[in-house]
């Protein structure tokens, strides 16, 4: 159902590095997940509105006026990499947005 | 042999304007420019677990009065949708932006369609670091969240614009009118105003649209231009030639001028968008709606039409003037003040005052006064100093304000006036002192005039009108 | 004196402070001192004392509040049962949990739970698995373990969850106490880490319906941090009817038929739970949820989409786990996320990404989206017929370490009654109905959205009528 490279791909997008052996027990895993919830594909849901959310609001807006910020030391406290000029980072090659 | 095909270069551009709130999109840090790294940063745009974000309604306000200005419709109802992409600059991993349902879509401005207008965040700012002598040899980059979750506009036009030089215009028409309306500062040098150009070619009569290409990074006008003038070079060379164009996002180097592809990834477009789970839809009510229109002023290119309609300025003139705003205010608070000079004639003085201020500047944050300008205006007008005097007493206005009546007076810049003996003694010392000049502008060489009037101009340091001198020249010599 | 403080539910324990019949600071010393000996792994990390004081008159007098880990608290590692932030302190700190504390209910602690809350029986949990105070072969249930069985061990008066499918009423029923997932909005998410947030709901586990009414009335509310938040239309009161007369409860064949795999013990215990209600005068009907046995594929579509987005900040650069920091950014990210992430947080990342990318989504997140308006709709349609949906909370009773933790969709199956009632936002409480085989019977009772007054009434009526008392053997449990 969901094959190895299909995998891959989707691994790929969520940037998490598998194992050959981890890659092929999550395409069993998940084919065997998806048969059982594909089922809902077959319901007829012609004219039906999708709900993104239960709440029934609408424009929960903030007035314009600033809060204080953290100081960079506070801002950094938590960095693996803290540098003076910020979060530092392995490079990133170019073929970024 | 067959003519070469024709080729017309077929041209869109998306725009992405920071605007001028104090606090950022989904956060209440301040706004800011040039301050140190991570100094205006909290939980929310640090993306810190657990966090949530709440929109600004300023920023909505001024996404409103962008899309009234640009003639758009507003949605009754729109929705934040996540984008997903893992980068750096991004803290979530996901930017929230506006999706299938954005605020404002539709629109015009000047001879563009808009397509829409939505509102996001913007993303954080990546320096290079160098290598990083902590880990030996790795390129380094880091990352400030200063910029990042400042509220854009993103403006996408339709593809109506023909040329690089086209593209540049509209673009400043389009600053323009966002400057008038005060919800960006529009810099582009700043990254207040940023601007993507998508270029494809078609035979010329064609209506189908070619292969595009997305151009990045054109931080000024000029490059603008330049990238488009490039691409459309570079199209144009691949269709002659027979080979196809790739769709491909190619980024503008400055200092080359030239474009290389980025490294294309395959899942580079599967933003897996979805309804933004922590936002509730946005709805513009006629409350809203009613108070972003009531806070637009009168639009740069009405301002056009209005100078040269009712003012009756060259059409040329009359942009120069709405188109930059400051200028257009301070001409009509000098108009205002009603000294009795004519609109032309201010409009005309008003280049004069630009250039002394200099490129860019803004004349009422300068010495200068509109009242004080418009009653100079007058004054030449009047031909109560000459026009050489006028640019003088332009200069020490600048240099150091105050009344231009009092400044000729001080200065002795009043003209000297036709039936003052002293103007007709100058002239007569002036063909005294070059017999051969007068004796040419006698026997009809009208040329030889020049030399006559410089010197009385000298003599009389610029105060005597020209056409007065003129007359008494010709007097004197009998013609 | 101590074997006495046990004996008081939280409620009478704050009544008692009050009356000056016990100090705070005792009763402070004394949780604390159960929840630092803690044998179960309930908890991930216990205060040394109250932060603050509760201030005089405090209406939670200074009763303390163990808190799953996933709530953040300002200078307290806040890890959501994960490798990825292990360490992590926060900077700020979770309304509800300040909310609390401005109550006068300061930290005791925080509690073990799945990775992420995404699991079923706490066995997700990077920081080991929670035992089951019952008995400690078993789980105690998921995600929000750690706080159920603090609670049933008499670790800690009363604590804090989080329930996106049953991960607040599953654990409790497996643990013999209450546990309520208020109406989605209700409670502020500001601070809780989230896993899918438009299902994450916080809410109380506590050993009584009346110490779950008295918690939840502090936690509600509209923050301002939290868009999707709303007032509640009326306070939250202390609940205290003693009959059911006019009450109608449904009882929806979809859920309680062959489908749900519901076992004879917990059938028993739940058809007798249902025979007291009608003793007191309710009337028990049959009802339909047409579209409830497909609620489970639409959660497991719409919860991992969404958590598939919320953990993407993950990533190694401002804090938490880095591994791989000197090679290439993606391999930075790769290695980071697949080192930080457990094997059950992996799968549902992968199913999510998968279920929304390019040329799935419709058929994946825009059914399951159509799918969870009919469910809505099937709850509106039955509670204009009922007034409650009853069913067992889960269809067995808590089962053995290791049972299913290779089996993803056997463990998700346990969600078969709880889900339904996330996707359509609405309320729902679990209440213990009695012992099958010694392990305690979850019964829960759901009701419209913002019932919640209503639905603690009935349930409170319920709980005095069956008198369940059952405690697990606390001299075997927690405190040695
Ligand atoms: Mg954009
Ligand atoms: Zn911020």
């Amino acid at each position: 159902m969901l094959e190895r490279h299909q995998v891959d791909h989707v691994a790929r997008l969520a940037r998490l590095e598998l194992s050959d052996v981890e890659a092929d027990r999550m395409a069993t895993e998940l084919s065997k997940i998806l048969d059982h919830i594909e089922a809902i594909r077959s319901l007829d849901l012609a004219g039906v509105q999708p709900t993104s959310h239960v709440v029934d609001l609408v424009n929960a807006l903030r007035a314009d006026a600033p809060h204080g910020s953290l100081t960079p030391e506070q801002a950094l406290a938590a960095a693996p990499e803290p540098t003076a000029a910020g979060f530092g980072v392995p490079s990133p090659g170019q073929g970024a947005e | 042999m067959a003519a070469e095909t024709e080729y017309e270069p077929v041209i869109g551009l998306e725009i992405h304007v920071q605007l001028k709130t104090r606090t950022k999109m989904f956060c209440g840090c301040e706004l800011s420019f040039g301050d140190p790294p991570n100094t205006h940063t909290c939980p929310r745009c640090l993306g810190l677990p657990g966090t949530l974000p709440v929109i600004n309604a300023q920023a909505v306000h001024y996404g409103i009065m962008i899309g009234l200005a640009l003639g758009s419709q507003i949605a009754a109802r729109s929705q934040f949708h996540r984008k997903n992409y893992f980068y750096p600059d991004l803290p979530k991993g996901y930017q929230i932006s506006q999706y299938d349902v954005p605020l404002c879509s539709g629109g015009r401005l000047g001879e563009v369609r808009i397509h829409r207008v939505h509102l996001e965040e913007d993303a954080a700012k990546l320096v290079h670091a160098g290598s990083s002598g902590r880990i030996h040899g790795a390129e380094r980059s880091a990352v400030d969240f200063n910029r990042g979750g400042t509220p854009l506009a993103e403006i996408v036009t339709e593809p109506d614009l023909r040329s690089a030089e086209a593209a540049r215009e509209w673009l400043t028409l389009l600053r323009t009118t966002l400057r008038a309306i005060g919800v960006s500062d529009v810099n582009m040098e700043e990254g207040s105003l940023r601007c993507d150009a998508n270029v494809s070619l078609r035979p010329v009569g064609s209506s189908e649209l070619g292969t595009k290409t997305e151009l990045k990074n054109m931080n000024s006008f000029r490059f603008l231009a330049q990238g488009i003038r490039a691409e459309v070079e570079r199209q144009t060379e691949l269709l002659r030639s027979g080979r196809p164009v790739q769709q491909e996002t190619l980024h503008f180097d400055p200092a080359s001028g030239s474009l290389t592809p980025l490294r294309s990834k395959e899942e580079a477009h599967d933003y897996r968008y979805f309804p933004e789970p922590d936002l509730v839809p946005l709805e513009a009510t006629a409350e809203m709606i009613d108070a972003a229109r009531a806070q637009l002023p009168e639009l740069p290119s009405a301002r056009a039409e209005r100078f040269a309609g009712a003012l009756g300025l060259p059409a040329e003139r009359a942009r120069e003037l709405a188109f930059r705003p400051e200028l257009g205010d301070f001409f009509e608070v000098a108009l205002a003040a009603d000294a009795g000079a004519e609109p032309a004639a201010l409009a005309n003085w008003m280049q004069t005052l630009v250039e002394r201020l200099g490129d860019g500047a803004d004349p009422a944050s300068s010495l200068v006064t509109p009242q004080a300008f418009a009653s100079l205006v007058a004054m030449v007008s009047e031909k109560a100093i000459s026009r050489d005097a006028g640019r003088e007493v332009i200069e020490l206005l600048v240099a150091e304000g105050g009344d231009p009546g009092t400044i000729v007076e001080r200065e002795g810049l009043g003209a000297i006036s036709a039936d003052d003996d002293s103007l007709s003694a100058v002239v007569a010392a002036a063909l005294a002192a070059d017999p051969a000049a007068a004796e040419q502008v006698r026997s009809g060489n009208m040329k030889a005039m020049g030399p006559l009037v410089g010197y009385v101009m000298r003599e009389t340091k610029g105060r005597a009108d020209g056409g007065e001198i003129n007359r008494l020249i010709r007097e004197q010599l009998g013609l | 004196m101590s074997s006495d403080l046990l004996q008081l539910s939280a409620a009478q324990a704050a009544a008692a402070i009050r009356a000056g019949e016990i100090d705070a600071t005792e009763l402070f010393a004394f949780y604390r001192a159960r929840a630092a000996a803690d044998q179960l792994n309930a908890f991930t990390w216990v205060a040394e004392a109250a932060a603050t004081a509760a201030p005089a008159g405090a209406p939670l007098a200074g009763v303390p509040v163990a808190v799953k880990d996933l709530f953040c608290t300002e200078g307290v590692p806040s890890q959501s049962g994960s490798r990825i932030l292990e360490g992590y302190r926060p900077p700020y700190t979770a309304t509800v949990v300040r909310r609390l504390a401005a109550a006068g209910a300061p930290l005791l602690g925080k509690t073990n739970q799945d990775e992420f809350a995404m699991g079923s029986s706490n066995e997700n949990s990077a920081y080991g698995p929670v035992l089951n105070p019952w008995d400690r072969t078993r789980v105690p249930g998921g995600s929000s373990g750690g706080s159920a069985a603090a609670v049933a061990a008499g670790l800690a008066p009363w604590a804090l969850g989080t329930d996106t499918g049953g991960s607040i009423r599953q654990p409790a029923a497996f643990s013999g106490i209450v546990g309520l997932k208020p109406t989605y909005g209700a409670c502020s998410r500001y601070g809780m880490i989230a896993f899918a947030s438009s299902l994450d709901q916080a809410g109380p586990l506590t050993r009584d319906v009346t110490d779950a009414a008295l918690l939840l009335r502090h936690m509600v509310g509209r923050d301002a941090n939290d868009s999707t938040s709303l007032e509640l239309p009326e306070e939250i009161r202390l609940p205290r009817r003693g009959e059911l007369h006019g009450v109608r409860l449904g009882v929806p064949e979809e859920l309680t038929g062959s489908a749900g795999g519901i076992d004879s013990g917990v059938r028993a215990s739940f058809e007798a739970a249902l025979a007291q209600a009608q003793a007191l005068g309710a009337s028990i009907e049959t009802c339909t949820l047409p579209h409830a046995p497909h609620a489970l594929s639409a959660y497991y579509i719409i919860a991992p989409a969404e958590a598939s987005a919320n953990l993407a900040r993950f990533d190694g650069v401002r804090y938490g786990l880095r591994v791989a920091g000197d090679t290439d950014l993606d391999t930075m990210y790769s290695r980071t996320r697949a080192q930080g992430f457990g094997a059950e947080v992996k799968r549902r990342i992968m199913l999510g990404t998968y279920a929304l990318s390019s040329g799935y989504y419709d058929a994946y997140y825009g059914t399951a989206q159509r799918v969870r308006t009919r469910i809505s709709e099937d709850f509106r349609t039955a509670f204009s017929a009922v007034d409650f949906i009853v069913t067992p909370t889960a269809p067995t009773t808590a089962f053995e370490l290791g049972a299913k933790s290779h089996d993803p969709l056997a463990m998700y199956l346990n969600d078969f009654c709880t889900v339904p009632m996330s996707l359509a936002g609405i309320p729902a409480i679990s209440i213990p109905c009695g012992l099958s085989d010694g392990l305690p019977v979850g019964l829960q009772l759901a009701g419209p959205a913002f019932s919640e007054n209503a639905l603690l009434d009935v349930a409170y009526a319920i709980e005095q009528a069956l008198g369940f008392d059952g405690r697990p053997a606390l001299s075997a449990g927690g405190a040695a």
